[in-house]
């Protein structure tokens, strides 16, 4: 049988740190990359005798991201205990939630690999505390564990098994990425593990029941997710063409020879002996309550996308671009409000900004300089202060060292030379020098202007004013 | 007078009258402990220098005329399962052997705000899982009025020095019946609060959601007392609940006259010691001659409860002790290769037997496949249980029954039978299973002088009822008067 007779079938397990100013469970700062176990106390440390207490914010982060899935809110809820031995989990159990999550039954719109829209189900999303972390050798030998980590909360949204291929996987994890940052209830920065997916494969032939699947864990980029989803899905194929049986095994995913390596089998699989917290008071959330929470809400990227089309008249393609993502879309606001000209803001930001990050593999959480620097930028091109072709020199100055645009100018001499005299005389000298070209352009070939254009910005470093030049060397031909 | 003879109301009265010091006072604990310890081993670690130390300057606060509180300089022992900062904190566990707790829990908090003056950490069965302190890895704590018996658990420690006046109260916890069953065994006054009452932030859970710190006093009004210290809603734990400010010495009237007094029938019947209930049918008349009206009636949970408690207990501790992993703190084990061998060995060379034997069973419990025809049924016994009482409540204030089918047995005579042990528990369990109060007070000696004890339960926070019944019932029978421990008093003559 070919490839084509096969249906992948594809679940999320996504975890994203709640950007909540202190731990889940006690008051300890969860700011990242703290020297280690400075940011402790008895409670995270699972000192003997240390009970938790709620951190009554997680809740109303965890709400807010089920009400922007779409999901119902519990208003019955409770935390309870998952067992297990690991030297970075310090009480010996995670405290999570087992069968009374927070919110469930919720849904994102994503599109398929056609452009069709398709909803992806969303299960449960609970809350939950990340464990601390081990530094292998890093501090001169053996395996040391550092806490600070343990405690900060967590969401867990576990998708329904409604992703067909690697590519829907991308556009729902983006999505999902873009709610909680829009919510702001996340920073979901990958490179800190702040946003990561246990991602579950498996295949089957068409028309028959679903496989036996398999899980990679703790995944941070979208990169590697759709190359080990591709992965999977080719091995698992290959698996059943050749007779054999996938089993349901734990996987690593190892981005550099691109494959995947079994971590653990099903038979090692941990028994989890859940049982309701007893240190902890059921959650009850009242009508009331998950009204407020739900008003509290921000703009949401649909809605921002439909005013971005009637107010700013953006094309469908560039305010979708814009959407995708909050930091994004806020620079956008932010930026146009200031300087008035959203359409040129939207083009620099789709054109060149995302270039860059391109370039410089970075994301758009990572734009080091205000959006006022973007606003006055634009504006200094509408005031003829400065070309484009400059102010990309500028934008790229920008973000090696964030200062306002006109300080940048200044600084390396950039100013436009607008002045008629000097234009002129530059004029004067490229058309003496090129008389082949004036004598094309009399013919009639148009290019031979762009030519001597070009000619005369070369000359001026791309500080004339092109506009100035085109018209002058009309006149003077 | 024998100052380690009073009651802390008594020496209150003795220090506002100035008839006594505090450092006359800590100095004769000091003394009392240096000279009877060796035969009691209550503690597993004291603090007399630190104390008299202390005691010092308070006394000179006093002199100086600063106001520092009613119970300043009074002492006091704690059980070695609640965290008093800078000090050992073991669980009379090997365990924890070298373990110095970081902070303190709230209750040593509070009487530190109160300058109590802690004279030792109290020895108790390993975890707070045993009847008769015999599962310490460290001693084993001797019955003040008989040296050969067991002095009941797990707070055996506190109980046998309450008793054996080496401090004049001290602190306990009780998960199924530990403060009650010792306080019982050992001739004093023992009170399990409502489970939420006192918070149990820095008390080494064994079973969360039945641990609870209490008191073990020579009197009812000293439980009033140190209930009135430690009582009230802690922001550091979720399931303490606010009551207001109570001063339960305000409801001690000596007087029973209409309350309603119930003997649920199914706890005097087999198993039921033929001295121990005989004492409780003649303090059940007692409380008849005083005015309360005495019925007996059915409770039918006495075939669940051991059950449904070990089930629970059991589970939650399985997952309590999974912290003690050699990480952190407590013992590690001195040879290992990888990760798994050091939790694999640290925790079986830390945990003594009992303990294994317990999360042993917690975990087969839990495990998936056995945890609805156990777990899960426990929780649902443990409701009916509940239920059972709530209809009881509906129509009496009180329920009175043994605190423990037996007075003291020996040491040794079933320590190898945990089965024997956990019966011990059948007249305790029930109350931590419902989350009810429950006290015990001496109520007469069986025919070997070891005194009984009786089980006074009362529904949820109502501290009140059952403290004004116990010190009614006190003030009528005068137990400390006709009764005092023989065993520590001759072992003097031995010196």
């Amino acid at each position: 049988m070919a490839k084509e007779d096969y249906e992948a079938v594809i679940g999320l397990e996504v975890h994203a740190e709640l950007s909540t100013k202190t731990k889940i469970f006690c008051s300890c700062k969860t700011t990242y990359g703290g020297a280690p176990n400075t940011q402790v106390c008895p409670v995270c440390m699972a000192m003997p005798g240390a009970l938790p207490t709620l951190n009554e914010k997680v809740v109303e982060y965890a709400v807010k991201a089920g009400l922007a899935t779409n999901c119902t809110i519990s208003q019955d809820s409770k935390n309870d205990r998952k067992n297990y031995f690991y030297p970075d989990t310090p009480r010996a159990y995670q405290i999570s939630q087992y069968d009374k999550p927070l919110c469930e039954h919720g849904y994102i719109e994503i599109e398929d690999d056609d452009g069709n829209k398709k909803k992806i189900g969303i299960t449960r999303i609970h809350i939950e505390d990340d464990a601390g972390k081990l530094n292998h050798d890093e501090f001169g030998g053996g395996t040391l564990v550092d806490f600070n980590r343990a405690g900060v909360p967590l969401i867990e949204i576990v998708s329904e098994p409604d992703i067909a291929t690697a590519g829907e996987a991308e556009k729902y994890l983006k999505k999902l990425k873009s709610i909680l940052e829009y919510i702001e209830v996340s920073d979901c920065k990958m490179q800190e593990g702040s946003f990561r997916a246990d991602v579950n494969v498996s295949v089957h032939k068409k028309g028959e029941p679903f496989g036996t699947r398999t899980e990679s864990k703790n995944m941070n980029s979208f990169r590697s997710i759709v190359r080990e989803i591709d992965y999977e899905i080719e091995r698992q194929i290959d698996i059943i063409e050749n007779g054999g049986t996938v089993t349901q095994d734990t996987l690593r995913w190892d981005d550099v020879s691109g494959k995947t390596f079994v971590m653990r089998t099903k038979e090692n699989a941990d028994d989890y002996r859940y049982f309701p917290e007893p240190d902890l008071v059921a959650i009850k959330l009242s009508t009331e309550y998950i009204e407020n929470v739900k008003k509290s809400l921000p703009e949401l990227p649909e809605s921002r996308y439909e005013r971005y089309l009637n107010e700013y008249k953006l094309s469908e393609k560039d305010a979708k671009i814009l959407v995708s993502s909050k930091y994004l879309s806020n620079l956008f606001e932010e930026a146009g409000k200031i300087c008035g000209n959203y359409k040129s803001v939207s083009n620099w930001i789709i054109s060149d900004i995302l270039r860059i990050l391109n370039e410089k593999e970075m994301e758009a959480n990572q734009i080091p300089f205000e959006a006022k620097y973007l606003a006055n930028l634009v504006n200094l091109i509408d005031k003829g202060t400065i070309s484009s072709k400059i102010a990309k020199d500028v934008l790229e100055e920008m973000f090696e060292n964030p200062r306002e645009p006109e300080e940048i100018i200044k600084e390396k001499g950039w100013i436009q030379i607008s002045d008629e005299g000097e234009i002129k005389k530059i004029v004067q000298e490229i058309l003496e020098a090129n008389p082949q070209s004036v004598a094309d352009y009399k013919a009639g070939k148009d290019r031979a202007l762009g030519f001597l254009v070009g000619q005369a910005m070369k000359a001026t470093k791309g500080k004339a004013n092109p506009q100035m030049l085109n018209k002058m060397f009309i006149e003077n031909m | 007078m024998n100052i380690t003879d009073l009651t802390v109301h008594e020496l209150q009265e003795k220090l506002k009258n100035k008839e006594l010091t505090v450092t006359e006072i800590t100095e004769a604990y000091c003394n009392r402990i240096e000279e009877k310890e060796k035969d009691i081993d209550s503690f597993n670690t004291t603090y007399l220098d630190e104390a008299r130390n202390q005691a010092k300057e308070i006394q000179e606060k006093i002199n100086n005329g600063e106001i520092i509180g009613d119970y300043a300089g009074i002492p006091i022992g704690i059980k070695d399962n609640i965290c008093v900062k800078g000090t050992r904190t073991t669980c009379s566990s090997k365990m924890l052997e070298n373990f110095i707790a970081p902070y303190s829990a709230t209750v040593a908090e509070k009487l530190n705000a109160e300058n109590i003056i802690t004279l030792g950490k109290t020895n108790m069965d390993e975890f707070a899982m045993g009847t008769s302190t015999e599962n310490s890895a460290f001693k084993i704590t001797k019955n003040p009025w008989d040296l050969t018996r067991v002095p009941g658990g797990s707070s055996g420690g506190s109980a046998a020095a309450v008793a054996a006046n080496l401090v004049p109260w001290a602190l306990g916890s009780d998960t199924g019946g530990s403060i009650r069953q010792p306080a019982s065994l050992c001739g004093i006054v023992g009170l399990k609060p409502t489970y939420g009452l006192v918070s149990r932030y820095g008390l080494i859970a064994y079973a969360s959601s039945l641990d609870q710190i209490g008191v073990l006093t020579k009197d009812v009004r000293d439980s009033a007392k140190l209930l009135t210290l430690i009582a009230g809603k802690d922001e550091k734990d979720s399931t303490s609940e606010d009551k207001g400010n109570i001063n339960y010495e305000d409801c001690l009237k000596n007087d029973v006259k209409g309350l309603k007094i119930a003997l649920p029938k199914e706890f005097f019947g087999e198993g039921l010691d033929k001295e121990v209930k005989d004492k409780l049918y003649e303090a059940a008349e007692i409380y008849k001659k005083l005015g309360a009206e005495v019925e007996e009636i059915s409770v039918d949970i006495e075939k669940y409860v051991l059950a449904t408690y070990y089930i629970i207990a059991d589970a939650e501790a399985s997952s309590n002790l999974g912290r003690f992993d050699g990480i952190r703190y407590g013992h590690r084990t001195n040879e290992y290769s990888n990760i798994e061998e050091i939790f694999k060995k640290s925790r079986s060379e830390g945990f003594g037997d009992e303990v294994k034997r317990r999360i042993i069973f917690g975990t087969y419990v839990l495990s998936s496949g056995y945890y609805d025809a156990y777990y899960k049924k426990a929780q649902k016994l443990r409701t009916y249980i509940s239920n059972e009482f709530n209809k009881a409540f509906e129509k009496y204030d009180i329920i009175l029954m043994p605190t423990s089918p037996t007075t003291a047995f020996k040491i040794g005579e079933k320590s190898g039978d945990p089965m024997q042990l956990y019966l011990a528990d059948i007249d305790t369990v029930s109350v931590n299973v419902a989350g009810l109060p429950g006290i015990s007070i001496p109520c007469g000696v069986d025919s070997k002088g070891l005194p009984v004890g009786m089980q006074l339960i009362g529904n949820k926070f109502q501290e009140e009822t059952i403290l004004n019944a116990a010190y009614t019932f006190e003030q009528e029978y005068k137990f400390r008067e006709k009764y005092k421990p023989q065993a520590i008093n001759k072992s003097k003559i031995l010196i």
